[in-house]
């Protein structure tokens, strides 16, 4: 077992956030061949089921099963998280190269571009493709991509640049590797921890933003189960069945929360200069 | 000063003038003809075209551009593309209630950071100061939705104190009813922003008391909490102002949920429903007056704290 590892179990915040992000993949895995309901499926003379036998959390007003419609809706998030993970790293590996190895005028533009397309709050950019698109979860999944791909690539950079001024890079480079031979064998490896840091928190907030983004319809479809649907769906019938909103909100918080404490703990077993750079947080990022 | 509050000054116009030309050709370039999207799929050919024309979606595209942020220039936000109301002036009325809303958010945000995060970062390591942590922790991942059912089923539902939702149409001619419809949405987004903000002030404060100052003056002969108090404390309000910014910005795209969950009428609200008949005109300026009032926050923040923190001045002049 590598020491990163060791180190990331060895912590109870760690352990937390590695069993809760296994559990919600494995339900979404599981949800893909087997729910105890048909989640889509209504049953009207069954709606408002208590939590009992044999819905252990109840039906909703159309009777569909609630556990089940749960447990789709770990498919949804996962996928969204995913999926707007490869985007971010995708985003945030262009620009922090191209704002820490081309030449000054083009890594000064970026820079400032950065700095600039930071300050767009990811559901407004969400609202742009949308009302261009219409909502659907691939709206999601590049806006939040997108949005985190830029803050991932303002933390990025200035490793990006530590890093290229190191003595194995500059042998690279004598040794005749090109600056895109260079960024993949020996700049990329090496901010790879910050980067996979970046991304666990980048994707709690995209849990998150598809929750929001659902609840106001610019995600999920109403064929697709989504914990934020769900929630927008059971709200209307919150004054006589106030419970059933329970559950959903239960699993958006457990998710961010193993997503959040997995990437406090990554940072913690991957980054030895920590103890000496103090107690530094994340800042603040909220979309939903 | 001057010189950075300049050098800023015109950071902040490029940001105002890339927001507007991201904002604007992603509404126009991406997709495919404006005029067919407004008037849907049922309408004939010449609707279409009389449609462009009245848009002036005919001219090129920088001349659409120029006349938007001409108009803008002279305080002119544009028309609805359905109702031919004016943006600037529906915008000023919603704001009445989103900026009340953002204010009472904001401030019930830093009346539980505040306290708590330095409480939490003196009581670090007992099991006071764990929990705190732990509770901020697991308050910051809950989704601002969800936290405005809970606190509507809470106090709404069960004990009957506020209403659920809803503003009164008398506005604040009865101040009294709409400050009892705000608070529980405020309430909703300055606990979840909060707990958000307890973690950076307990890490903020953790690390002015491992600041030389902070130990030269407990050597000194304060207590470690006296030294924490009167030295270290400055230094902590000083990393608040930085993230304030961001915090603003979350509070805002916070308050788009939480008007359509408590249905208010606000500016979060008016912006959804626009998304929702494509009216094109009012998004783009919408979303500019935001973007805007972000970048504008940012910009005050980053002068504040110039201004108040000796260090970056010396440096800077």
């Amino acid at each position: 077992m590598p020491r990163w590892l060791r180190s990331l179990l060895s912590s109870g915040p760690g352990r937390f956030g590695v069993i809760v992000v296994l559990l919600i993949a494995l339900t979404a895995l599981v949800s893909l061949f087997w729910t105890p309901f048909d989640p889509m499926l209504s049953d009207v003379r069954g709606r408002w089921a208590e939590p009992g036998w044999p819905h252990l959390l109840g039906t909703d007003g159309t009777g569909r099963d609630i556990l089940s419609l749960v447990m789709a809706g770990a498919r949804t998030t996962v996928f969204v998280a995913v999926g707007a993970g490869i985007v971010a790293t995708l985003v945030g590996i262009a620009l922090a190269a191209l704002g820490a190895l081309t030449a000054r005028w083009v890594r000064e533009t970026v820079a400032v571009l950065v700095d600039i397309l930071i300050a767009f709050p990811v559901l407004m950019i969400a609202m742009m493709i949308s009302a261009v698109w219409g909502g659907s979860l691939w709206v999601v999944v590049f806006s939040v991509g997108i949005g985190f791909g830029v803050s991932i690539a303002r933390v990025t950079r200035p490793e990006l640049r530590r890093v290229q001024q190191s003595d194995f890079v500059l042998a690279g480079r004598a040794n005749g590797l090109t600056t895109g031979q260079n960024l993949v064998r020996h700049l990329l490896p090496n901010v790879a921890p910050v980067f996979i840091v970046q991304l666990s928190w980048s994707m709690a907030v995209a849990v998150l933003a598809e929750a929001g983004l659902s609840y106001l319809g610019f995600g999920a479809t109403l064929t697709e189960a989504s914990w934020g649907t769900l929630l927008a769906d059971l709200q209307r019938y919150i004054g006589v069945h106030p419970l059933t909103v329970v559950w959903p909100g239960l699993a958006i918080t457990l998710t961010v929360l193993g997503l959040n404490l997995l990437g406090d703990a990554l940072r913690e077993a991957t980054d030895p200069t920590l103890s000496h750079r103090g107690d530094e947080i994340h800042e603040p990022a909220v979309i939903a | 000063m001057i010189r950075y509050a300049l050098t800023r000054g015109v950071l902040l116009i490029a940001g105002l003038l890339v927001s507007s030309v991201i904002i604007f050709l992603t509404l126009r370039v991406f997709p495919g003809d404006v005029a067919q999207l407004i008037a849907g799929t049922q309408a004939g050919p010449e609707t279409v075209a009389a449609l462009r024309e009245s848009l002036g979606l005919n001219k090129p595209l920088t001349a659409q551009y120029g006349s938007w942020i001409g108009g803008i220039l002279h305080g002119d936000l544009g028309t609805s593309q359905l109702s031919g109301a004016s943006v600037g002036a529906e915008l000023a009325e919603k704001a009445r209630v989103t900026v009340p809303l953002g204010i009472m958010s904001l401030t019930i945000a830093l009346l539980i950071a505040v306290p708590f995060g330095i409480l939490s970062a003196m009581m670090r390591g007992r099991s006071g100061g764990t929990s705190l942590n732990v509770a901020a922790q697991a308050v910051a991942a809950v989704p601002v939705i969800w936290a405005g059912m809970m606190l509507v089923v809470v106090f709404a539902l069960w004990l009957g104190w506020l209403p659920a939702q809803g503003f009164p149409r008398t506005g604040w001619s009865t101040p009294f009813r709409a400050f009892e419809a705000l608070l529980l949405p405020a309430l909703t987004i300055g606990i979840v922003e909060g707990a958000m903000l307890l973690r950076f002030v307990r890490s903020a404060t953790l690390q002015a008391a491992g600041q030389d100052f902070v130990r030269t003056a407990a050597a000194k002969g304060l207590t470690r909490r006296q030294a924490l108090i009167r030295h270290g404390i400055p230094a902590v309000g000083l990393s608040i102002v930085t993230v304030l910014g961001l915090q603003v910005a979350g509070i805002i795209v916070g308050s788009v949920v939480i008007e359509q969950l408590f249905t208010l009428p606000g500016i979060g609200r008016m912006l959804v429903a626009d998304v929702g008949t494509r009216d094109l005109v009012k998004v783009q300026s919408e979303l500019l007056v935001l973007t805007g009032f972000v970048l504008l926050i940012g910009f005050v923040v980053d002068l504040v704290h110039h201004a108040v923190d000796p260090r970056q001045r010396a440096e800077v002049d």
